[in-house]
């Protein structure tokens, strides 16, 4: 009998920066994914239908920034479990 | 092209020695400082914290100093940015460019400013007498970095 694959193999990894860091009092998760993968647009949607503060900062028209594996990604972005997702405000670094 | 996030401070003149040292092609260095001033939005600033996304800022910071070697004729190209808790007067990040003319150097060391104001994933927040508060991202510094897009490679400064 085979063991479940480990949590890194069938999850994203969520990672929030920043004010958006504090707003939702959690610097990680892990989501579960399914198993064809997912969108930026579609993980954003299951966040946001949390309600209260994830609806508000991640509302459309806010500015968050998203990057999937270390790299700037938009809506349509593929993700899939193992990767990395970022959520941050404009940057104001310099 | 040396790219460094620290909590330690830097010495300018350590750094640009570092970045010619034994280069007899260089005939131009230019370097940019930037400090933590005491006001910001008509608010008293008593210490001003940087965060960072360890492991993409780095990344992006590469990318940005690819970028400027591309488009500019230069040598080398060193940035680094402090991260952690500063005070004012303390120096945040520090910009060297060398190149065999100052054109360039300096066209090249601006240019890498304005990008990595805008694409380098660092975030500050400062206190103040009401408390703490993180600071929003400026037009104006989205308008200098498209400046740099209308240009278009090998320009010089828009």
């Amino acid at each position: 009998m085979r063991d479940a694959p480990p949590d890194s193999l069938t999850r994203l990894n969520v990672v929030y920066l920043a004010r958006l860091r504090e707003a939702f009092g959690v610097a990680t998760e892990a989501l579960p994914m399914p198993e064809g993968g997912s969108t930026v647009a579609q993980v954003l949607a299951a966040l946001r239908a949390r309600g209260g503060t994830w609806a508000t900062e991640l509302a459309a028209g806010r500015a968050v920034r998203v990057a999937v594996n270390h790299a700037m990604a938009t809506a349509d972005t593929p993700v899939r479990a193992g990767d990395e997702l970022a959520l941050f405000p404009p940057v104001t670094g310099g | 092209m040396p790219v460094r996030v620290q909590t330690a401070d830097f010495d300018v003149s350590h750094e640009i020695t570092v970045l010619r040292a034994g280069d007899a092609r260089v005939g131009a260095v230019a370097s940019f400082v930037g400090t933590v001033r005491d006001v910001n939005d008509a608010a008293a600033v008593s210490t001003l914290t940087l965060e960072h996304y360890p492991g993409m800022t780095e990344k992006a910071l590469e990318a940005i100093v690819g970028e400027a070697r591309a488009r500019f004729d230069i040598y080398d190209a060193l940035v680094v940015h402090r991260v952690g808790e500063l005070a004012p007067t303390d120096q945040i990040v520090l910009v060297v460019v060398t190149g065999a003319h100052r054109e360039p150097a300096f066209d090249a060391c601006r240019f890498l400013m304005d990008y990595l104001k805008t694409r380098a994933p660092f975030w500050k927040k400062e206190r103040t007498p009401d408390g703490t508060r993180w600071v929003e991202a400026r037009a104006s510094d989205d308008e200098a970095a498209a400046r740099w897009q209308a240009a278009g490679a090998g320009d010089t400064a828009p």
